[in-house]
């Protein structure tokens, strides 16, 4: 047994985290948010260059990690510096599906930081359910709707999700096809998410597309699975500024003349945080260390659950602990309370995977 | 015990109902339905219709132009409310201060502020935190020293967290005006003309984007002595008495009605893993348990209402609805946020630029993830739950109690 990072991960994990601390400040990060794509592409292309997009695919895929402790340790301090650039819905989601899918070519592009991607497969009555597909393929001539897509505006090509055969809720019949941005009939509506970057309503109308994968759902699973990894890893890293900010503050605020935290009241809810803190980060280990066994989705569930109750409890009693000065937008703890928060959103909820986890225990 | 209202309250109900869904402008409730920001200019208007009919300060006593209700006809009123997407009244001049001024302020006073605050002549704003006095409030640092004239304080420091301050004309402060006592007993309760030169308002951006508090900054600004409230250092006791009024409603029991209602409609409408959402066990439950927590709350609420309304001052229950109340309707804003799933991320700000963008929103749901966190202030303001918790203990816990 040893919990200890490789060396290589080791200094993955050093360099980003001072690269991240010397250029993505409160204020750097606030500005990006208010820009209208809502990204910067001198920080993608110099993360990109630092080996974050890289460290996610494995050598056979031209990159030099790939596996769940790589992709754990990058987003981790993605998230603790919450970092809104999409690294994970266009780099990783994206180029591990062309990975899978052998477009060997297109990888080596999003390894550099050339090519953006978006994920275009949840529906607006879709919810969480990976099975849950309307949108049609007759042949490669694709009609449907597709909600929330993170980095649609942004990407060169979106890979879309469509049904070849079966009635809506099948896991067999779905098909992805790549669609390039400029594609006749194809609608992208945009807006900014609560915690940082942009997404859209994507409407397709006859749109033609090039076929990817006649085995789409398994693709989809999969990668939602690591997807699922890398959100518990940045919330996880997220989780962390959040206590951190917390303790720092109990220990400089005062009122009836002492620190806050010396309040036995505080000190206590300080103390339950970090507790939950050890149990986070040991889920988020659990879900990247099983990752490659018959073990997966059961922990990934049980992680996603727990993060979706830890982060929920961090969130809320960081703000509460610090008081009004977490309500502002201009303090860190405002956006990481929201990045928190916002991942209990993606790849299902405290309370879908609770379900799946009962059924996956139970099997 | 009688748990029904009386006939001339259900009557009383039914007025309120038809008022609301005739008087208060559709197009007006439809923005307090979808969560959106009234302008000055609506909230002006909402108020000047609950003027005409005579019910713009319930809690008022006849002889200053109030409606004079009882707790049961108030609760009755911010009930039907809640339910009908009503605004909320701005309470700050007519039942923060107005209280106050009925109570301790002079005759002169009485009769040139009160008849404004009714008419909408005056929009006020409340100066009590300051950066380092929130929950310690007593010590507060902002100091206003009497000319030698006498006829004014010069006023200097820094207020924040004031509410709607960008649209105020009027402030309420409490200032220091003696250091050589106990913190308490050196405050004074001021109104002071924020079109004095030396005021200055900032906003604070909150973190959902919205623009509803800011910082007010004080330099040598001159205030008439005519605007002490009372006596000088004894704003303590004035703020002490306005606390228990801002206190009124502080079980949110309407909103938290609405607020329910409108998730469990949502969570029949979306359907997860081939079922609607409000026959999922695990989210089913939790609906069913803050409900419960909900009716048994409302129940509380009114058995302080009734207290109060046979004349018994509140004392530590108000402590405890507070905790109660808005534990509860944080709670439902958490149920509403799931309920819409991954429609909660979508989000622009109203302050922001270039929020043009069409935010979808299938359920009609308004921004659950902004109300979720911006309601997070509610456990902080207004006394925190942590100073709540503190009186209830020192009450509760005090030799022979």
């Amino acid at each position: 047994m040893n919990f200890d990072l490789t060396e290589e991960r080791q200094m993955l994990q050093d360099s980003l985290r001072r690269y991240l601390r010397d250029k993505y400040d409160t204020a750097v990060r606030n500005k990006i948010l208010e820009s209208d794509s809502g990204m910067s592409a001198e920080i993608w292309a110099e993360l990109a260059e630092l080996g974050v997009i890289g460290a996610l695919f494995t050598e056979e895929q031209g990159g030099f990690g790939g596996a769940g402790f790589d992709i754990a340790v990058v987003f981790e301090e993605l998230g603790r510096a919450g970092v809104v650039e999409p690294f994970l819905d266009s780099a990783l989601m994206g180029g591990r599906i062309l990975a899978a899918c052998g477009k060997d070519d297109m990888v080596e592009e999003v390894i550099a930081g050339a090519l953006h991607l978006a994920v275009a497969h949840g529906e607006p009555d879709s919810r969480y359910d990976l099975n849950h597909v309307r949108t049609a393929a007759d042949g490669t001539k694709l009609n449907g709707r597709k909600a929330v897509v993170m980095n649609a505006e942004a990407a060169d090509h979106l890979i879309v999700s469509a049904r070849m055969s079966g009635q809506a809720a099948d896991t067999d019949g779905i098909a992805l096809f790549l669609v390039a941005k400029d594609a006749p009939g194809l609608t992208i509506q945009g807006y900014p998410l609560l915690a940082g970057g942009r997404a859209a309503e994507v409407i397709l109308e006859d749109v033609e597309g090039t076929l990817l994968t006649e085995d789409g759902y398994k693709v989809i699973a999969d990668v939602t699975a690591l997807a699922t990894v890398a959100q518990c890893a940045e919330a996880l890293g997220a989780m962390e500024t959040a206590t951190h900010l917390t303790k720092d503050y109990l220990m400089t605020r005062k009122q009836f003349g002492r620190p806050i935290g010396t309040f036995q009241a505080l000190a206590f809810r300080m103390a339950d945080l970090l507790v939950e803190m050890e149990q986070a980060r040991s889920a988020v280990i659990n879900a990247a260390g099983f990752f490659d066994t018959a073990k997966r989705d059961l922990n990934i569930s049980g992680a996603k659950n727990l993060m979706g109750r830890a982060g929920r409890l961090v969130a809320e009693e960081a703000i509460q602990l610090h008081g009004g000065i977490a309500m502002t937008q201009e303090y860190e703890l405002a956006h990481i309370a929201k990045r928190i928060v916002m991942a209990d959103h993606r790849f299902g909820d405290t309370d879908y995977h609770l379900e799946r986890f009962i059924e996956l225990s139970a099997a | 015990m009688d748990m029904s209202y009386s006939p001339e309250e259900q009557a009383f109900r039914e007025e309120v109902r038809e008022f609301l869904h005739t008087e208060v402008p559709a197009e007006m409730r439809d923005k307090i339905r979808l969560g959106k920001e009234l302008t000055k200019d609506e909230q002006e208007n909402y108020h000047a219709i609950l003027n005409a009919k005579g019910w713009l300060a319930p809690n008022w006593p006849a002889e200053f132009g109030g409606a004079e209700w009882n707790a049961v006809q108030r609760h009755i009123f911010e009930e039907e409310a809640a339910m009908a997407n009503a605004p909320r009244i701005v309470p700050f001049g007519l039942s923060m201060l107005a209280p106050v001024l009925q109570k301790f302020g002079s005759k002169e006073q009485q009769d040139y502020w009160l008849p404004r605050i009714l008419n909408g002549d005056d929009w006020w704003c409340q100066g009590y935190s300051e950066p380092g006095a929130g929950s310690d409030l007593a010590s507060l640092k902002t100091t206003a020293v009497l000319n030698d004239a006498g006829t004014h304080y010069v006023v200097n420091g820094q207020k924040t967290w004031t509410t709607l301050g960008q649209h105020a004309n009027m402030i309420f402060c409490l200032v220091r005006t003696n250091k050589e006592v106990k913190q308490q007993e050196g405050i004074s309760f001021l109104l002071i003309d924020m079109n004095t030169p030396g005021v200055e308002v900032r906003p604070i951006i909150l973190l959902d984007g919205t623009h509803e508090v800011n910082e007010v900054w004080f330099t040598d600004v001159e205030v008439p002595v005519e605007n002490l409230v009372g006596e000088q250092d004894k704003g303590w006791t004035y703020a002490k008495y306005l606390l228990t009024h801002e206190r009124t409603n502080i079980a949110g029991v309407g909103f938290s009605q609405a607020g329910l209602a409108a998730v469990k409609r949502v969570a029949k409408a979306e359907n997860t893993n081939g079922k609607p959402l409000m026959q999922n066990p695990h989210f089913a439950a939790r609906v069913a348990q803050v409900e419960m927590d909900l009716m048994a709350m409302s129940t509380t609420n009114l058995r302080i209402i009734s207290k109060a309304a046979a004349g018994e001052a509140p004392g530590v229950e108000a402590s405890m609805l507070k905790i109660k109340g808005t534990v509860i309707r944080q709670e439902i804003n958490d149920l509403a946020r799931r309920a819409v799933g991954p429609y909660a991320m979508p989000f622009a700000s109203e302050g922001l630029e270039g929020a043009n963008d069409q935010i979808p929103d299938p359920h009609e749901m308004g921004p659950v993830a902004g109300d979720y966190f911006n309601n997070r202030k509610l456990s902080i303001f207004g006394g925190s739950n942590e100073i709540q918790r503190g009186i209830i203990a020192k009450v509760k816990l005090a030799p022979g109690a």
